[in-house]
């Protein structure tokens, strides 16, 4: 009971402080927006992958986009708690190291899938008025779709919670987004097809989980997919289940 | 058994501070115990240690019978702690900062409501509870601090520093509340502090430590009562001390600034007999001991009240000195 409690306390804190800093919240999402506008409509004006609209190809690749940027970054915000001291409050609660991770990862989680209905509203919206064809919208594809990304979050916020643990000081936010950001992002599959990929690519593509989260959105939400979907979802599982043992371990190791 | 009990707790930051050095001291259930030091002591090391927050270089401590180090999760269910720097959440109001305490630590709904205004109150809050803690000061957000760690009411509650930089007000209300807690709860209250006051006021025990070494440790009356006299401080520019020295009532003479400390026996009634033997002052000062009198008479050195806050200053120096 005290240990629900405890992950509901820290759940609390992280909505409140998203409801406060709507406008970040917002901001963030202008990102992944224009990519689909930009790019997929700039780009999917003249071309097409197997008579598909290059633009309905990449919504599930700009889902991914938004999943994984603030995920990784709401973890990585860690580092921010222990520069306030507020770290030092919740580790001296009674409460396991487990749940204080797991109440983060729902904080991260429940920022994140906010996020992610907004731009399915948008996707949606585009379907509806007739713009955009080839998106398959029901209840079934996007719960399959908030469910498969809701996997994915878990793994996300838990490496940028197993960076920031690990950092002193919030400097090294640029090098987290090129270094790991960016690479994941790039090489998943979220912006071109990966079945006929150059050799060097290929490799670096099919040990990434996240091409195979986004392969799963394509399942959901264009009814074709390069692997299985049962697949798609073991992977981003196993990912996951390993960065929550990694993620709780690196907080009982953590330094104040 | 002791409700505190530390075993050779030590604590090294790298190869050079030496912040806790094999500390052994036991604390009674129930009772205020300070740890009285000037900055840089070990204070707030030696409560990040006992709160589990710090792990130990070597040795380790029981707090309610568990081991710090091998039962953490039974040892924070024991306590609670007011933090000497500010740990509460700005972009989230004072309100909110105490309900979350309250989840934190499983209180039931109605009891966690009643204590938040209860605190509030104590620490006057009331009217500023729905600001964003962004908004406070300083001197507020201390405020704040002391009043979510007062909310649990733990069996054992550590303070550090707990009425740093209040008013005079501030602070004699928050020390009624600590004596009503500790007499009505049976709550045994840790207290840190370099504020001489505040020790002597509030601490049934109290133990000086310095240089993260316990120098003495008794009540602050034994304390006071050991030094086996009155103080009397006399302002010159030379000092006979050998004349001084001779009489068999002065227990101990010690320089401090540009003033000189003698510890005598009955000070009043030899007071003339000392003035004969000083030569020429510039001024005299006479009253019974204080527990600045026992840090002096102890360390050789005075607890600057107003010096720099917070270890980290006190370290840049010790670096400066070293190069
Ligand atoms: N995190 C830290 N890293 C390195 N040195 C530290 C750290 N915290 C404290 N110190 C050093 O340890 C000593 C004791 O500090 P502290 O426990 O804060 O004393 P106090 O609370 O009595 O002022 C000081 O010399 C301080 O500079
Ligand atoms: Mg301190």
């Amino acid at each position: 009971m005290g240990e629900l409690k405890g992950i509901y306390a820290l759940w609390y804190r992280e909505f409140k402080v998203f409801q406060r800093e709507k406008s970040r919240v917002i901001a963030s999402i202008i990102s992944p927006i224009l990519w689909f506008l930009v790019i997929g409509g700039g780009i999917g004006s003249f071309v097409s992958l197997n008579g598909l609209n290059y633009q309905a190809f990449i919504f599930p690749g700009v889902l991914m986009q938004a999943a994984l940027f603030s995920s990784v970054f709401f973890g990585v915000y860690i580092v921010w708690d222990k520069k306030i001291d507020f770290l030092k409050e919740v580790l001296v609660a009674p409460l396991s190291r487990t749940s204080i991770f797991i109440g983060k990862i729902l904080g991260g989680a429940t920022d994140t899938l906010i996020q992610i209905v907004i731009l399915l509203a948008v996707g949606y919206a585009f379907t509806a008025s007739g713009m955009l064809i080839g998106l398959n919208f029901s209840l079934f594809s996007v719960l399959l779709s908030m469910a498969i990304l809701f996997i994915a979050i878990v793994g996300l916020v838990s490496i940028g919670l197993i960076i920031g643990s690990q950092m002193e000081s919030p400097e090294g936010f640029q090098l987290i987004m090129s270094f790991l950001v960016f690479p994941l992002f790039f090489l998943s599959g979220a912006l071109f097809p990966i079945n006929n990929l150059p050799a060097w690519m290929a490799p670096i593509v099919f040990v990434n989980p996240v091409t195979y989260a986004v392969d799963g959105l394509r399942w959901a939400l264009l009814g074709s997919s390069t692997f299985p979907l049962i697949l798609d979802i073991a992977v981003i599982s196993v990912f996951s289940i390993i960065m929550v043992g990694i993620g709780t371990y690196a907080f009982k190791k953590m330094k104040l | 058994m002791h409700i505190i009990e530390t075993k050779n707790l030590t604590k090294k930051y790298g190869k050079e501070v030496l912040a806790v050095d094999n500390l052994n001291l036991e604390v009674k259930e129930g009772e205020i115990f300070g740890l009285l030091g000037p900055n840089g002591a070990g204070k707030t090391t030696t409560l990040m240690m006992l709160t589990t927050l710090r792990p130990p270089t070597s040795g380790t401590a029981k707090i309610n019978g568990f081991d710090i180090i091998k039962e953490p999760h039974k040892v924070r269910k024991s306590i609670g702690i007011v933090f000497q720097d500010p740990s509460s959440d700005e972009i989230l109001t004072g309100y909110e900062n105490l309900k979350l305490h309250g989840l934190l630590y499983d209180m039931p709904k109605e009891l966690m409501e009643k204590r938040i205004s209860e605190v509030l109150k104590l620490v006057d809050l009331e009217k500023r509870k729905n600001d964003v803690v962004k908004k406070y000061s300083g001197g507020m957000r201390r405020r704040l601090e002391l009043a979510r760690g007062l909310m649990h009411r733990p069996k054992i509650l550590f303070m550090d520093e707990p009425t740093l930089g209040l008013d005079p007000q501030s602070r004699e209300h928050i020390w009624k509340y600590i004596e009503k807690l500790a007499k009505e709860n049976k709550m045994t209250i840790i207290i840190t502090t370099h504020y001489m006051d505040e020790a002597d006021k509030l601490c049934d025990r109290l133990a000086i430590i310095d240089a993260g070494k316990i120098v003495v440790l008794n009540s602050p009356k034994e304390l006071k009562k050991e030094l086996g006299g009155d103080v009397i401080k006399i302002k010159t520019k030379k000092l006979n001390a050998n004349a001084l020295k001779k009489l068999k009532y002065v227990k101990k003479i010690q320089k401090s600034g540009g003033e000189y400390c003698l510890t005598v026996k009955d000070a009043s009634t030899h007071l003339q007999e000392i003035l004969k033997g000083t030569g020429k002052i510039d001024s005299v000062e006479i009253h019974s001991p204080t527990l600045d009198d026992v840090f002096l008479h102890y360390t050789g050195k005075a607890i600057r009240e107003d010096s720099p806050e917070g270890g980290w200053a006190q370290k840049a120096m010790n670096m400066k000195t070293k190069k």
